[in-house]
């Protein structure tokens, strides 16, 4: 279940109540996001759309930890993120964010295998453990033959799969995808919403989402529109939200 | 270690540079390597003189003689223990360029006063029983291939005329950075050959003192002793002796800080700029590090590590290249005779290079540690 008027929903896995987020450009004070309130469950795929400059990405940086808000709250299971410290932050990050970006943002000098590896080396586990979660990760993508290729050696489809396992080889909490598609051909756009979407269907992935692309939001189970700073249905949505 | 190939990878991704790098820290290190080895054999009597060791010479030079009776009137003196002494002799073997130090000396007090040098007990006892024997320095034979046996032929330059002698034995130094290139002589042969203007006179005295901390009373206590003789003398320890030769020389230690002072800067520069370069050029890998989770103390260790890892790697090739140079002995033909990068100058250049790569690091790095990870990915 998905809401944004703020009412309280039991058994929320995001809870965001009253999200103020404000720039200062010189003396001028740019409100970007104004008492956004969002209630998302576990195991949906919301997609999150805007006109350029409507906040959406400040909007997944706050969900993400990336960045602090001015006002307001956000909680994410048992843990209310807005009150961590930088440092708890980080650690919670890794626990349960897996971020997916427009530009793939791979570490070009490491091969896909070494790429997936990267999120694994905070945690505890042994080389092959390690080893067994990046081979089913990449297997998922269906990149078991790309494991020691180069980011260069790979299509962009294939470098977003790539992201992709990366984001969710640690078994995040929630997936954050910032214009994901963005970058690739309509077919490659495709086959990543594909995968994205059995990630939240089959899964059981929460899938927050920032796209621009009305094709892309229609694999979402819901599409909400930010305006004036603060989030509003989709006409498509009904009564699921 | 997990991060390691993540360090070497970023280390070398930009090949050209890191090579570049690399080796202006190589050339840097080598540089070092044999500054600190000519320090070490100029200043190298200071290095390895006796505590207990005192030398006497005449007050207005060096090359001034003083009388042979003077060491049973050194013996006298209360605190001196023994004494032993030595004369220049300045001669050519061969070419002018073959230069090596030539002692005419009384054999018996001299392997005492000298306990650092080892003669095989064989040699010694052929050498005491041949007048117009010698015992080379081993650094000294290996350099002409010199065996026991052989005849070697000296031209004098302060004695005239060709002198000829029986090698009969070669010593060693029991540290290794004693002194090795030395020839020893019976003064005998010197006193019965030598010109009648040398003779009843050596070239300096050698003084042990029964008592180290008592140095300074016995140095007064000989210089009174001489005093308005027709032979003064001027008495200082073994170690201020040698320094002040070294510094004849000019001051060594002050052109090797300068020059070490300079080298140890460019090395900031160059190392800084690469760093500084490389953390640029990745400002976005590093935030989407952080997003992943990397602490922001673990970014600072990165990015130490590489600058580190660059600085070691380099500065070990460069004293490494040192270490096979130093190794191929003095290539003055004589003039350093003891040309030897010790371990201990090694690690302090291995220091050196960990310096610089902390502090050629620790800018970038905090810069990494600090960096903001939404204004860094939008730069992306």
């Amino acid at each position: 279940m998905v809401r944004v008027d703020g009412s309280d929903v039991d058994g929320s896995l995001i809870r965001v109540r009253n999200l103020d987020k404000t720039y200062r450009r010189g003396s001028e004070e740019i409100h970007v996001l104004q008492g956004l309130n969002l209630d998302v469950s576990a195991g949906e795929f919301v997609a999150f759309m805007g006109p350029s400059g409507s906040g959406k990405t400040t909007l997944l940086n706050l969900l993400g930890g990336l960045d602090t808000p001015s006002a307001g709250s956000i909680r994410v299971g048992e843990d209310t993120v807005t009150a961590m410290s930088g440092r708890r932050l980080t650690g919670w990050r890794a626990r349960h964010v897996g971020f997916v970006f427009q530009m793939y943002n791979l570490i070009p000098v490491l091969t896909a295998y070494q790429n997936v590896e990267l999120p694994l080396l905070l945690t505890g586990l042994s080389r092959a453990e390690r080893r067994r979660h990046i081979e089913t990760a990449l297997a998922l993508m269906d990149l078991s033959d790309r494991m020691k290729h180069y980011p260069r050696q790979l299509s962009g489809g294939q470098e977003q799969r790539v992201a992709i396992a990366r984001a969710v080889v640690a078994d995040p909490t929630f997936l954050l995808c910032d214009e994901p598609t963005g970058d690739l051909d309509r077919k490659s756009a495709d086959e990543i919403l594909g995968i994205i979407s059995a990630l939240a269907s089959e899964h059981g992935k929460t899938v927050l989402m920032v796209t621009h692309d009305p094709r892309a939001a229609e694999w979402a189970d819901v599409v909400l529109h930010l305006e004036k700073g603060a989030l509003v249905d989709s006409p498509r949505e009904g009564g699921g939200s | 270690m997990k991060y390691l190939h993540l360090i070497v990878r970023n280390l070398f991704r930009k090949k050209t540079r890191a090579v570049l790098t690399l080796g202006s820290i190589a050339v840097a290190l080598f540089l070092f390597g044999l500054l600190v080895t000519v320090e070490t054999a100029l200043s190298q009597g200071v290095e390895v003189a006796g505590a207990d060791r005192l030398m006497v010479i005449n007050r207005v030079s060096l090359i001034q003689p003083l009388p042979i009776s003077y060491r049973e009137r050194l013996l006298q003196i209360p605190g001196v223990a023994a004494v032993t002494y030595a004369s220049w002799f300045g001669g050519i073997y061969q070419d002018e360029k073959n230069f090596f130090p030539q002692f005419a000396i009384d054999p018996e007090s001299f392997l005492k006063m000298y306990p650092e040098y080892s003669v095989p007990p064989a040699q010694w006892k052929t050498f005491l029983g041949d007048r117009e024997g010698c015992v080379a320095g081993h650094s000294t034979a290996k350099r002409f291939g010199w065996k026991v046996g052989d005849r070697i032929p000296i031209r004098g330059t302060i004695f005239p005329g060709t002198w000829e002698f029986n090698l009969d034995g070669i010593y060693t130094g029991k540290r290794p950075d004693d002194d090795t290139s030395q020839f020893w002589f019976h003064r005998d042969y010197l006193e019965e050959r030598g010109p009648d203007w040398f003779k009843g006179y050596v070239g300096w005295y050698v003084v042990r003192v029964d008592d180290p901390d008592h140095a300074v009373d016995v140095v007064k206590a000989i210089d009174a002793r001489f005093a308005n003789s027709a032979w003064e003398t001027r008495t200082d320890t073994e170690r201020a002796f040698a320094a002040s030769f070294a510094k004849q020389i000019g001051n060594i230690r002050f052109i090797i800080l300068s020059i070490g002072g300079v080298v140890f800067f460019t090395l900031l520069l160059v190392t800084g700029n690469t760093m500084a370069m490389a953390v640029r050029e990745r400002i976005g890998e590093l935030a989407v590090l952080k997003t992943i989770g990397f602490p922001d103390v673990s970014l600072l260790g990165l990015v130490l590590a590489e600058a580190l890892t660059l600085a070691v790697l380099g500065g070990a090739i460069g004293l490494g290249l040192a270490k096979a140079f130093t190794l191929g002995g003095d290539p003055t033909g004589g003039m350093l005779p003891v040309f030897y990068l010790a371990p201990s100058k090694m690690a302090l250049g291995l220091l050196l290079a960990v310096m610089v790569g902390v502090l050629s690091g620790i800018v970038p790095a905090v810069t990494a540690m600090r960096l903001k990870i939404v204004d860094a990915l939008r730069r992306v």
